[in-house]
């Protein structure tokens, strides 16, 4: 029976370890935050699952509530405030940072492993006795916690208190300007509408006569130009919305080129007709030019 | 916390604690204080001392026990060092208690009136009680680990309260200066733990009393960094030019760092370390040496300050010297200088007090040319000052008499230089207080515009009477009872007094050099204030160049490093450049690595690391 | 089972964190390397409270994730404080330790 402990331990490290390790490795190598993020927090499951087999579930249970839960999603909170696709450069700015840094990093795993190898700790020391005695290993920890180390334990949640107001009163911006509500907002547009002839109307939405009512389809005026800003700015700064115009047009000149022939052949009076190109226009030049630069590079 | 022992001295730790927790709810509990602050600040000395006084009834009544050892619990156990938060409760450590406490919580009565119309007085008996307790602390601990606490909390205090009224940039100035001054002097402390700790391997005072009999070299190391520690603690040569700023506190502060508190604790730390300097003569001697220097230019920066507190200053300078010199002469002259360290905390106590209240009623003016002729306005202020000054002076048989007298004699038998210079040293004392007390007291009115002086409130008042009577009688009262009191710790001194009346050659010498500073001081000022231009005075003003050395310095290094450049320019042209050159590329390459950047910082601690793991591998090898 | 085995693969991913505190640039993956860091520390005090059959080292590790804890979310507010008026999270962007 213990035979058969001892080797599910064994399993269970030999499954996580070398997860641990690769997954350690890619996030030190990951090009994107996020990737990074991803791993150690796999890191941080495998490392629990080690918790498991080594007479800690508590640890095993904390571990995946506090890093896991809470601390690598703070992370992720964090990535989506400051941006989540800052792709790190990897490109080296100080000289020899690198180099260095890989030769010290080799030099200390080996220190410790020489060092450590020589505690010679061997087998598993009875905790498990020790875990039992107090009915369970949480009630084991939880009599130190809230008994020896009871002081070090209220210090410790006094810190975390203090730990959130800090975050608080860091990450506090207070407004320059008064925050501009709906009433503000109505002010304003009358106002620049009197003073700048500024529309009162709020700007079109997207897509209105357009092939799509899709986001990034300009909606278009009567003479089939597109109207500005009824696409969001960002949109066209990344090149994402569509603004070729013979392929936005398309449809409505071929309905009044077809409206016009019916007439035409009702009361025998020729009209102005359309000029339509002679092959279907593409309508996404700018995400095709996009591409091309980027296969250029 | 009894530590096994019974009775009031068990209770030994309320002394400790009792003026923290007052200090502690004065300063946390805010504005809702402010009415009734200070009153439990005086309680927070006040039950000390009559605990302490009942601890002296214990004592006494066991006259077979010498010394409690009253343990609380383990304060530092790290590999073969142990230190346990005890106090030694012995005759010394005692007569300290009662003098802290005792002239300590007059000294509180008094600043309840001193600072009554000051808005920080809640915060500043929440000051006073960490002094009182820090001091408890200091001379309770049978350790010189648990003595350093009270030791830097002594030196907290001073600092907070030096620097009371910090909105005076003087005030801010002086209080930094003797936290410096007496970090140079922590130096020297720690630096003597450490040698014992190594030598040793304790730091209880038990310990190290028999395990430095042998003497030796290191002994004496021990010896001078313990009298380094005492001189900075004590403003003794060369570190006292602190003590003369640290007038820039209240005026209840200057009694309590003079009479009670701060300085004696250099002199207690060298009485309480007698089985070092006893078995190590080169120490000995440098504590003797420095108290003589100190008295001397004590007393001579004490004949030219017109600044009232200054020369109050300078005399407890002078006398903490003569306290210095006593406990440099071993056996014969420990014991008493602890009994002129008593006598002195009363008088001088009462002669800071006694100027306090001139300058309450001076409008805070300490300058002694505006007073004069105050003898008739505030009577009580005069007579009890002029009980001070006799004390101070060594009259016939009224304080000072009987202890500087034997500090005198027992100088004489070590050396007649020594006894000589110390008596030199009472001529000029006699010589500045007659100055003081003819100057502020007698002659001419010489008021400023708009000053109307007033005789002090009654709760000033009582508490200067009360050390009036112990400065005239704490002398003959203790003549014959304090040597025997006194010398299980300090040892048998070679004479010891009988009476009130012992006459020698000494005593003779020593009232005849009372009354020619008395006629001197008489004879130049009776007409009041003389042009005190002559060099030697110009000297004692400027504090003897204390703080003109370090100008001296810095020209002296200017003009050195012309010289310099000149040689260099001229006569090794070709050679200084290439070195100064290779010291630039050598900068500018140091320079380098301070590039602001984190990972490159962060670089040089892993390199850190790895250096310091390779020499834990390798010593583990090797070992 | 033997339980050096713990101790090596901690040493390793301690490296590891080193190697990724020293190489990259943003700031949040210097964060996660530090806390790979006191992650390698924990899983050697936990497995040294096996070891020794002493529950102490779990007590550490517990208390190491608790100030682990504040100092990610002080961190995180520095840097969210920091990219607001710089525009960027690299740490290379400001020498601050030079001004």
């Amino acid at each position: 029976m213990i035979g058969m402990t001892v080797s599910l331990t064994a399993i269970t490290f030999w499954v996580c370890a070398p997860i641990m390790v690769v997954l350690g490795f890619g996030m030190v190598l990951a090009r994107k935050v996020v990737h990074s993020a991803l791993c150690l927090a796999g890191l941080m499951v495998a490392l629990g699952v080690l918790y498991a087999s080594i007479n800690a579930p508590f640890l095993f249970v904390a571990q995946l509530i506090v890093y896991t839960g809470s601390v690598m999603m703070l992370f992720l909170f964090t990535m989506m405030l400051i941006g989540v696709d800052t792709a790190d450069e990897l490109k080296e700015t100080i000289k020899g940072q690198r180099v260095s840094a890989i030769v010290i990093a080799v030099a200390l795993a080996g220190l410790l492993g020489f060092t450590v190898l020589h505690a010679i700790v061997g087998q598993s020391g009875g905790l498990s006795v020790i875990n039992n005695a107090a009915g369970g290993n949480a009630q084991a920890v939880a009599q130190l916690i809230f008994g020896r180390y009871a002081v070090a334990f209220e210090a410790a949640s006094a810190l975390v208190i203090t730990a959130a107001l800090a975050a608080m009163v860091l990450s506090h911006a207070e407004r320059l300007t008064p925050k501009e509500r709906q009433r503000e907002r109505a002010d304003r547009r009358v106002r620049q509408f009197a003073s700048d002839a500024l529309p009162v109307a709020p700007d079109p939405a997207p897509g209105v006569y357009a092939r799509h009512n899709a986001a990034t389809y300009p909606a278009l005026l009567p003479d089939g130009t597109a109207a500005p800003g009824s696409v969001a700015p960002a949109l066209e700064a990344r090149g994402q919305a569509v603004l070729a115009e013979p392929a936005l047009k398309l449809p409505a000149q071929s309905l009044h080129n077809r409206l016009a022939a019916q007439a035409t052949e009702l009361d025998g009076q020729p009209r102005l007709m359309a000029d339509l190109p002679d092959a279907a226009p593409a309508l996404t030049a700018k995400a095709d030019d996009a591409e091309d630069q980027e296969a250029a590079k | 916390m009894t530590g096994g022992v019974t009775g009031a001295v068990g209770l030994a730790w309320l002394l400790v604690l009792i003026p923290f927790a007052a200090a502690a709810v004065l300063l946390l509990i805010g504005k809702a204080g402010d009415k009734w602050g200070h009153w439990l600040g005086v309680a927070g000395l006040v039950a000390p001392f009559g605990l302490a006084v009942a601890m002296l009834a214990q004592m006494l009544s066991n006259s077979g026990v010498e010394s409690y050892f009253v343990k609380w619990f383990v304060w530092i156990q790290a590999g073969s060092l142990r230190v346990d938060a005890g106090l030694q409760v012995d005759h010394l450590s005692l007569a300290f208690v009662l003098l802290v406490t005792g002239v300590g919580s007059l000294i509180f009565i008094y600043a309840v009136a001193y600072m009554a119309h000051d808005p920080g007085r809640r915060r500043f008996f929440g000051f006073l009680n960490i002094f009182a307790g820090s001091m408890l602390l200091l001379v309770l601990a049978d350790n010189y680990a648990l003595l350093f606490v009270g030791w830097e909390g002594v030196g907290l205090a001073s600092y907070l309260l030096i620097g009371f009224w910090q909105q005076k940039p003087s005030a801010a100035l002086a209080a930094k200066k003797a936290f410096i001054m007496n970090r140079i002097g922590d130096l020297g402390l720690l630096s003597a733990m450490a040698l014992l700790f190594a030598h040793i391997g304790s730091v209880n005072f038990v310990a190290v009393g028999p395990a430095v009999a042998g003497g030796g070299t290191w002994v004496a190391l021990v010896g001078c960094l313990l009298l380094l520690a005492a001189c900075g603690k004590s403003a003794q040569f060369p570190l006292q030019s602190w003590l003369l700023d640290a007038m820039e506190g209240p005026t209840p502060v200057s009694a309590l760092i003079h009479a009670a508190t701060m300085v004696t604790a250099g002199v207690y730390l060298v009485v309480r370390s007698q089985f070092v300097f006893t078995v190590s003569p080169v120490a000995m001697w440098a504590v003797a040496i420095v108290g003589v220097v100190t008295l001397l230019i004590g007393a001579w920066i004490g004949t030219a300050k017109a600044d009232i507190k200054k020369v109050l200053a300078g005399s407890t300078m002078s006398q903490i010297g003569y306290m210095m010199l006593a406990a440099g002469l071993g056996p014969a002259g420990a014991a008493f200088a602890i009994f002129h360290l008593l006598t002195h905390g009363d008088f001088k106590a009462n002669l800071f007090l006694g100027a306090g209240s001139v300058m309450h009623a001076m409008n805070d003016d300490v300058d002694m040319m505006h007073f004069g002729a105050l003898r008739k306005v505030m009577p009580w202020t005069f007579l009890t000052f002029a009980c001070g000054t006799l004390a101070l002076i060594g009259f016939p048989f009224i304080s000072g008499y009987y202890s500087k007298d034997h500090i005198i004699t027992a100088a004489f038998d070590k050396s007649p230089v020594l006894g000589a210079l110390a008596l030199l040293g009472a001529v000029v004392t006699a010589y500045y207080m007659t100055r003081l007390v003819i100057l502020t007291f007698f002659g001419e009115k010489r008021w400023e515009d708009g000053v109307h002086p007033h005789e002090a409130p009654g709760l000033m008042l009582v508490p200067m009477v009360i050390l009036a009577i112990a400065s005239l009688a704490a002398g003959a009262f203790l003549n014959t009872r304090i040597i025997g009191w006194l010398s299980p710790v300090t040892g048998e001194p070679a004479e010891i007094p009988h009476g009130l009346f012992e006459f020698t050659w000494v005593t003779g010498a020593a009232v005849a050099a009372l009354v020619v500073g008395v006629l001197a001081g008489w004879l130049v000022y009776r007409r009041g204030p003389v042009n005190e231009s002559n060099f030697l005075l110009r000297a004692a003003d400027a504090e003897l160049g204390a703080n003109a050395v370090g100008d001296v310095v810095v020209k002296a290094s200017d003009g050195v490093a012309d010289s310099v450049g000149i040689i260099d320019r001229y006569l090794v042209d070709g050679g200084a450049r290439g070195v100064y050159r290779a010291g630039i590329g050598l900068s500018t390459w140091v320079r380098g690595l301070q590039n602001g950047k984190v990972r490159s910082y962060g670089l040089m601690m892993g390199v850190g690391v790895v250096v310091i793991l390779v020499a834990v591998v390798v010593a583990g090898q090797v070992i | 089972m033997n339980e050096n085995y713990y101790l090596v693969l901690a040493a390793i991913l301690f490296a590891i964190g080193v190697a990724g505190f020293l190489t990259r640039r943003n700031a949040l993956l210097i964060f996660m390397s530090i806390e790979l860091m006191l992650n390698a520390a924990n899983l050697t005090l936990v497995t040294f409270a096996d070891a020794l059959g002493d529950l102490t080292g779990q007590i550490m590790a517990f208390f190491v994730m608790v100030v682990a804890a504040a100092e990610v979310v002080v961190g995180l507010a520095i840097i969210i404080t920091i990219a607001r008026s710089l525009h960027t999270a690299s740490i290379d962007a400001s020498s601050w330790l030079r001004r």
